[in-house]
């Protein structure tokens, strides 16, 4: 049966399942890292901890990056109601992005870092070994081709067509990824410019474009699954994004403020992420009002649940866990230990894994012509991995929160001779550690189970 | 919301509010580029301590460490590791940081293992004067205490 408005939409199923294969791999990494908290010992010598930390960083980026260009050519035709321009170069783009990427970490696992950046001419332009950034320069030069691609496509495809808002936002937060990601080629020797800089890509994506991609998504998904006028939900969406970069562009100050940097980062950076929270919580009002005010009663509650899921958790891990330490005078204690890991779980989870999940569970029973819904029992497998990984994760980012509180206390606030050393701490956070872990191992049969939901085929009696 | 208040509104904020804002940032951050010699002691960056800094990055030390905070979290601070292990001098520093790198792993069992990168004496002793030209940098003062 197909259920395709656009059949060019098709192009979206590769990159929503290789995200997700990318995304079983960032897991097991995240597992074997969690062990190595304990176990310091564990794999030492075969996956020593920064190179399954790196696994474990970029593919997150990577498949979050392959959702969002899922979500994009999924949603953008059918917004600009007509065919993609080149579904063909969308194709050829998937096969060339997912060769670089597996090509990368393979890098990572088989070879030393150093040996990989010398195979690679890292010291032509040196752009590796940088958070985040580990890639080497030429797998950077390789997403910014696949990137222009990829936004060329799309450009064309929304030049023929319709431009509604939700296109012109998502477009907009597209482009914003691809221009700050040129920050990644810019490492001055001077480490007082090359921390400022860094920013501009870290904390512009995650903080700032990247969340006009999640709210042109969830306005995308919320208009299918509510039914809800068009004018009402495109109208919360610019107050959602307009409070986003408002707040969020200034924010960027709360990671000025320990750099070699002037100190009124330390009130601007204050002030405004102190008001980053807002459009969360606003998403958050909008998401229930709009399933509240529904006008029909779409059969996949799944999606439904994700779109109202990623609204609540992404308000408490970017929102509430992200104000936790955002004030100066908090974060001089809080800076770099266990309380922004779990900020940084929690929100990733909550507004981008969650929002790719969300466009995914609305997307793939079209994607793969079984109609407007998977049936009711792959919806309850769904469900249940959805509340799996959801619990899971509330309880890794409150026992790193445990460990985090704990650090400060032991670490930060002493005066220097008082004070435990990091080694000596990390010994007395063992017990929230190995908490965490076993929160990673349901988060994982969460996963399983979500993953599981794919293969349950039975048909609809509706 | 008040139906008195448009989606068009709306965009006139979106698109006012991000580009007001955008350019105060950039304005900020001029300023600040201006300000950063005052702070970051450039004419301290010798060639060792750019090669250091090239090795700080080939071997991805990020990975497990923190250098002013930001990083990874399973090994200790080292933007101020030469004040801590130095021992208030360059030759102790570096005497340290020479006995450390060839002691890797340390094969402690259960304690968390650093692995040994290989690094000649002379490049150890750059990455010592960028830790030490790191460890001068004004950074608002933080960390709190030693132990980073």
């Amino acid at each position: 049966m197909n259920t395709l408005k656009y059949q060019s939409q098709a192009v979206a199923k590769p990159y929503f399942i290789f995200a997700m294969i990318l995304f079983v791999g960032q897991i097991l990494f995240g597992l074997i890292m969690g062990l190595q908290y304990v176990m310091g010992d564990f794999l030492g010598g075969l996956i020593p901890f920064n190179v399954a930390r790196m696994v474990h960083t970029n593919l997150l980026i990577v498949w979050l990056l392959f959702g969002f260009m899922g979500a994009a050519y999924y949603l953008i035709p059918e917004e600009a109601e007509t065919e993609l321009y080149s579904p063909k170069l969308a194709i050829a783009l998937f096969w060339i992005f997912a060769a670089a990427g597996v090509l990368t970490i393979l890098g990572y696992l088989l070879v030393p870092y150093s040996t990989l950046a010398d195979i690679t001419f890292n010291e032509l332009w040196p752009t590796m070994g940088r958070e985040f950034l580990e890639q080497p320069t030429i797998t950077k030069i390789g997403i910014v081709v696949v990137a222009l691609g990829f936004l060329f496509n799309l450009g064309m495809t929304i030049l023929k067509g319709r431009k509604t808002a939700i296109n012109m936002v998502m477009m907009t937060g597209l482009i914003g990824l691809a221009v700050f990601f040129l920050f990644a080629f810019y490492n001055p020797t001077n480490l007082a410019l090359d921390k400022y800089f860094w920013w501009f890509v870290v904390h512009l994506w995650v903080e700032g474009v990247w969340e006009l991609i999640m709210g042109a998504i969830l306005a995308y998904v919320l208009i299918k699954v509510t039914g809800v006028d068009r004018e009402v939900i495109e109208k919360w969406l610019y107050v959602i994004i307009a409070m986003a970069l408002i707040s969020g562009i200034l924010g960027t100050g709360h990671h000025f403020y320990w750099l070699m940097t002037p100190e009124y980062w330390q009130w601007v950076g204050s002030i405004f992420s102190a008001l980053e929270p807002l459009p969360f919580f606003a998403m958050v009002l909008y998401a229930f009002n709009m399933v509240n005010r529904r006008r029909r009663e779409h059969p996949n509650k799944a999606a439904t649940l994700w779109a109202l899921g990623t609204a609540v958790m992404s308000f408490l891990g970017a929102g509430v866990w992200g104000f936790l330490h955002t004030l100066s005078f908090v974060n001089y204690y809080t800076h770099g230990s266990q309380i922004t890991a779990a900020h940084g779980h929690m929100a990733f989870y909550g507004a981008y894994a969650m929002i790719v999940m969300t466009i995914m569970s609305y997307a793939m029973p079209k994607l793969r012509g079984i109609g407007e819904a998977n049936c009711n029992k792959a919806q309850v497998i769904e469900m249940w991995g959805f509340w799996l990984m959801t619990v899971a994760m509330v309880f890794i980012t409150l026992f790193l929160t445990g460990a985090g509180i704990l650090q400060v206390w032991l670490q930060r606030i002493p005066e220097s001779g008082e004070a435990l050393s990091f080694m000596a701490t990390q010994d007395k956070l063992e017990i929230f550690y190995w908490l965490r872990e076993i929160a990673g191992v349901i988060f994982l049969l969460g996963l399983i189970s979500y993953l599981a939901s794919f293969f349950i085929t039975e048909k609809k009696t509706a | 919301m008040s139906e008195s208040f448009t989606k068009g509104m709306a965009r006139n904020i979106y698109y006012g509010g991000s580009v007001f804002f955008f350019l105060i940032f950039l304005a900020l951050t001029f300023h600040t580029v201006k300000e950063m010699p005052k702070r970051d002691n450039r004419e301290n960056i010798t060639e060792a301590v750019e090669r250091g800094k090239h090795l700080w990055e080939k071997n991805n030390c990020i990975g497990c460490h923190t250098l002013i905070g930001e990083g990874a979290y399973f090994a200790p601070e080292l933007a101020n590791v030469y004040d801590r292990r130095g021992g208030g001098s360059e030759e102790g520093f570096k005497a340290f940081l020479n006995g450390w790198m060839k002691a890797q792993p340390l094969n402690i069992p259960g304690r968390r293992q650093m692995p040994n990168f290989h690094l000649t004496d002379q490049e150890i002793d750059d990455l010592a004067e960028f830790l030490k030209w790191t460890s001068e940098l004004d950074d608002n003062n933080w960390p709190p205490n030693i132990e980073g």
